[in-house]
């Protein structure tokens, strides 16, 4: 079981756990905390090189590293795990957040606490991407979703009781839809006769889900993953849960977290049910359609910078979601990369909103101005971020909305075309109101004449930001690279060559 | 008469040689030897619970001319019981040791083990005499066990109401019974279930619901559960958490048994209907009055039921698997359900305070029990990776099994939307106890060693059960 690479994504996390319940100071918290994490990355870093060489010597596998480990033998669950290049790309957006989440909270109130359920929070989702098992799957999801409540409770801020709590009860009422579908999965996995089973790869080969229970349970997985997609009108948790969590929550939550939903809709709805994928797809291109536009007009009237990018979350993970339905190579490959830099990119805003507010205590974009001259570190930073969130080229925004729009408009039906151009109007909101919050906040005259006293970023939230900003551009500037990792999954998807 | 026949019941007999020696220690000791009444008890338990899981019980046998039979599965369940009947001994010492208690306590050791022979029967009976005589030896002590706190208002109060409720439910059970016996001419089981094959008839439906309403109250199933909240705010903690956790575990056994193997074969799946009504009602009215609680036990209770409603979605599949389910679910509902009766009973004993809202702070000030209480409340609510999630997700698995018809998959649906409704409530109480302030915390104090030990058991518990599969795996082979 410990030969296998993958197994070491859960057990790093797990050792960490251990580590930080005997820690005594910050310090310590704080070493354990930055090592596991930069141990996971270079982890990812390590199975990214091994799985290029594997691929390029064998383009026909679906996933490399696979392992198979019986756990609850009378139902079949094992506990299974395979990756392919699009995991690989998630893990390695995890690494990454999770190294800048942890220096954005250096100084955090009971850091001890707060690590552990982070970590907690981390090998939830760490578990969710390396497995191919749904019963696994489906364990660190809601592993991933639990310690939220209590991030945000605890740690949070504004109505942060309110808030939690909706999120929690909106992202478990989707796994509740979820937790049938993949029940009924199992039972309909295999033809008569043969045993059923859990694994992915499995069901894919036995191809035995009946065209009748596919448009039942693609809806219930749909569903299920869209809600932590933020898929309308499953998205109010979004807005409130990620204007009242501390920074690094924010952060991994809009970064990684909500990728769980665009990653779980296609590798088990789309991946296992190809057949209802085609034929339902037009409600949740209406539904996704309409997550793209509202969200960016949402964003344009906020005023809390958090909510803003809440929203403006809103509006690019539904973009995720509207490329995977497009159902064809490119637009696919563009909603990975979206979900890429989407995390990276969102993760900074966060990061950066939430350095100002430790800093300013307001959030309120009407209350501050002239931030250019306090602190022009954090508002070149910002004026970074958001020029990457309205798809300026050299940065990773363009690279994935221009794959997703040209990769939607193949599609030479009327329906998809119309709303293909319904969501490219987004583009143009967001350009609203991230000028709108960039001009107000950072240029004009100094509103308040207390925030002339305050300091630019810490060497900490430097190098967080930093770390951030490097990863963007750098998948703005060879997008190639991933795109190449990306797209060698595609043909073993049935929903697209059909 | 074959006396050897008695050796079928090896675990009556040790529970029952146990219980004399409690007695008749209780008895002839002075009042200072007295004092080792609850050690003797739980060293006495602890014997009893390792015998059980001595292979020669395992064996299949009868006695009685198939009045009594006992196989792997009854063993198991026995056993499953008695671990929960111990760790709520170790839980109860110090309580059986306080001011009030203590001239009593030899008594409480002694109906405790009274009650749990009459589960005992009532799970092996093959025959509703039989079974009868096990229901009432398992409720009538009980209701002594409910008005223990003699000094308490509320103790008699739901003293009252549950005897009331106990002999009411009987006499309907008692009911349903003639009108079989009128029909199929005998009171065994397996005769029963041959005429319920050969005969139909709406009388049989009749019997069927009076005899479904005579366990409903046992194991409070709406809409008979409304002694249930009463009882459990009343009853000393200790009673209550074996009301809520043993009483109904054997309840829901001798339920399932009663259901598949007797009424299996009615026409038209009859019992399956009524079921299936019953699990809807009890799941959300349960979930709905659980929202609105302010007192811990009573908080506890209104989860009981729905909990229970989470069980009997084990018994509608009528499968093998769902029984493994049902009694891993049981198995699993002990420890989560005496690890949060477990705080609650640690925190009475220091304080005397059992309102949610006297457990904001909790986490501050008693970081340990905070926690305790936080991982019963997951794995009530089906929280991975504690128990209660694989026993949650094992039960809607096995409801699906088989037939696998449109009808259970909207009742699991409805059961699992109400997993949320459920994690909204138990959320509340992590919420008051990590994330609300409070003027007047409950101060920090040091629980004794042995609510300590039932804890540890219990937490143990809730965090392996789940994550080793041989509990469940063992569960399944015992059941095939």
């Amino acid at each position: 079981m410990f030969s296998n690479i993958l197994i070491y994504f859960v057990v790093i996390p797990v050792v960490m756990l251990l580590g930080l319940f005997l820690c005594r100071d910050i310090k310590q918290i704080r070493a354990v905390a930055v090592t596991g994490s930069v141990a996971l990355t270079a982890l990812a870093v390590w199975v990214l090189v091994e799985y290029l060489g594997l691929r390029a010597a064998d383009p026909d596998t679906p996933m490399f590293f696979v392992g198979s480990w019986s756990w609850f033998a009378p139902l079949n669950i094992h506990l299974a795990v395979g990756v392919d290049g699009i995991s690989i790309a998630m893990l390695l957006l995890t690494g990454v957040i999770m190294i800048t989440g942890s220096f954005a909270s250096w100084e955090i109130p009971q850091p001890k606490e707060f690590f552990l359920w982070l970590v907690l929070l981390a090998t939830g989702v760490y578990g969710f991407f390396i497995s191919i098992d749904l019963f696994t799957m489906f364990m660190f999801y809601e592993v991933a979703l639990i310690p939220m409540y209590l991030l945000i409770g605890v740690w949070g801020s504004g109505n942060k009781n309110y808030s939690a709590m909706k999120l929690t009860l909106m992202l478990m009422g989707g796994s509740a839809f979820l937790m049938l579908g993949l029940i009924g999965i199992y039972y309909h996995s295999a033809p008569a006769g043969q045993p059923l089973t859990w694994n992915i790869l499995e069901i894919v080969s036995n191809d035995a889900i009946s065209h009748g229970w596919q448009t039942f349970l693609f809806p219930m997985t749909f569903v299920g993953f869209g809600v932590l997609g933020a898929m309308f009108p499953f998205h109010t948790w979004s807005p409130d849960g990620h204007a009242s969590a501390p920074t690094a929550v924010s952060m991994l939550h809009a970064g990684v977290l909500m990728k769980l939903g665009g990653y779980g809709c296609f590798r088990v709805a789309i991946y296992l049910m190809p057949q209802a994928a085609h034929e339902l797809a037009w409600i949740f291109i209406i539904l996704t359609g309409i997550s793209v536009v509202y969200g960016a007009f949402s964003a344009c009237v906020q005023n809390d910078l958090k909510y803003i990018n809440a929203y403006s979350s809103v509006s690019h993970c539904g973009l995720v979601l509207f490329a995977i339905l497009m159902l064809n190579a490119t637009a696919m490959t563009g909603a990975i990369m979206q979900m890429l830099s989407h995390g990276l990119m969102t993760a900074l805003f966060f990061a950066l909103i939430g350095m100002i507010y430790g800093r300013t205590h307001t959030r309120d974009i009407r209350e501050m101005g002239g931030m250019m001259q306090i602190l022009p570190y954090l508002s070149v930073c910002y004026v970074i971020a958001g020029m990457a969130s309205l798809g300026l080229p050299g940065l990773s925004g363009f690279v994935a909305e221009m794959t997703i729009f040209v990769g939607s408009f193949q599609h030479t039906d009327l329906f998809h075309r119309v709303f293909v151009i319904v969501a490219c109007s987004s583009i143009v909101t967001t350009a609203v109101y991230i000028l709108r919050v960039v001009g107000k906040l950072l240029y004009g005259p100094v509103y308040d004449q207390h925030h002339m006293s305050l300091t630019d970023a810490k060497w900490w939230e430097r190098l967080s930001t930093a770390a951030l900003i490097v990863c963007v551009a750098g998948i703005g500037c060879f997008p190639n690279f991933f795109v190449d990792i990306i797209k060698s999954t595609w043909k073993f998807f049935g929903a697209l060559n059909m | 008469m074959d006396y050897s026949q008695f050796l079928a019941m090896k675990q009556e007999i040790g529970l029952l040689v146990v219980f004399l020696l409690i007695f008749l220690f209780d008895t002839f000791s002075s009042r200072k030897s007295a004092k080792a009444v609850p050690a003797l008890s739980v060293f006495l338990m602890g014997v009893l619970t390792l015998w059980g899981f001595c292979p020669l019980n395992s064996a299949d046998a009868s006695a009685f001319a198939g009045m009594y039979v006992t196989s792997p599965v009854m063993t198991a369940i026995k056993n499953i019981l008695n671990v929960g009947v111990l760790i709520i001994l170790v839980q109860s010492v110090k309580w059986a040791n306080s001011e009030f208690v203590a001239i009593r306590r030899g008594e409480f050791y002694e109906l405790v083990l009274l009650t749990l022979l009459g589960m005992y029967f009532m799970i092996s009976s093959r025959h509703f005499l039989m079974f009868i005589i096990g229901l009432e030896t398992a409720s009538l002590p009980l209701c002594a066990l409910v008005a223990f706190d003699k000094n308490r208002y509320e103790s008699h109060e739901a003293a009252i109401k549950y005897v009331l409720t106990a002999v009411f439910s009987s006499a309907v059970l008692l009911m349903g019974l003639s009108f079989v016996y009128g029909l199929c001419g005998t009171l065994y089981y397996d005769g029963i279930a041959m005429m319920c094959r050969s005969q139909f008839g709406v009388m049989m439906a009749v019997a069927l619901a009076f005899v479904m309403a005579g366990f409903g109250f046992k194991i409070s199933l709406v809409p008979f559960h409304l002694w249930t909240a009463d009882v459990y705010q009343g009853a000393p903690t200790p009673v209550t958490s074996y009301l809520s956790v043993i009483s109904k575990g054997s309840a829901a056994f001798a339920f399932l048994v009663v259901l598949t193997q007797v009424f299996g074969s009615l026409y038209a799946d009859a019992w399956e209907w009524m079921l299936y009504a019953l699990i809807i009602l009890t799941i959300t009215i349960g979930n709905l009055f659980a929202m609105r609680q302010v007192n811990m036990k009573r908080f506890l209770a209104f989860s009981s039921i729905s909990q229970a409603g989470y069980i009997m979605l084990a018994i509608i599949g009528d499968n093998p698997m769902g029984v493994s389910a049902l009694m891993f679910y049981v198995l699993v509902y002990v420890f989560s359900n005496l690890a949060a009766f477990g705080v609650i009973g640690a925190i009475e004993n220091a304080t005397g305070k059992v309102d949610m809202t006297d457990y904001n702070g909790l986490y501050k000030t008693n970081p340990r029990l905070a926690f305790t209480m936080m991982l019963a409340m997951f794995s009530l609510a089906g929280i991975p990776p504690f128990a209660g999630f694989f026993s949650k997700f094992f039960v809607f698995t096995s409801a699906l099994n088989g037939t696998g018809s449109v009808a259970l998959y909207v009742l699991v649906l409805i059961a699992l939307i109400n997993t949320i409704i459920s994690l909204y409530y138990y959320l509340l109480v992590v919420k008051a106890m990590f994330i609300n302030d409070s003027d007047s915390p409950v101060a920090t104090f040091r629980s004794a060693c042995s609510e300590r030990v039932g804890m540890w058991i219990c937490v143990a518990g809730i965090i392996g059960l789940g994550i080793v599969s041989y509990f469940y795996d063992y569960l399944l082979t015992v059941v095939y």
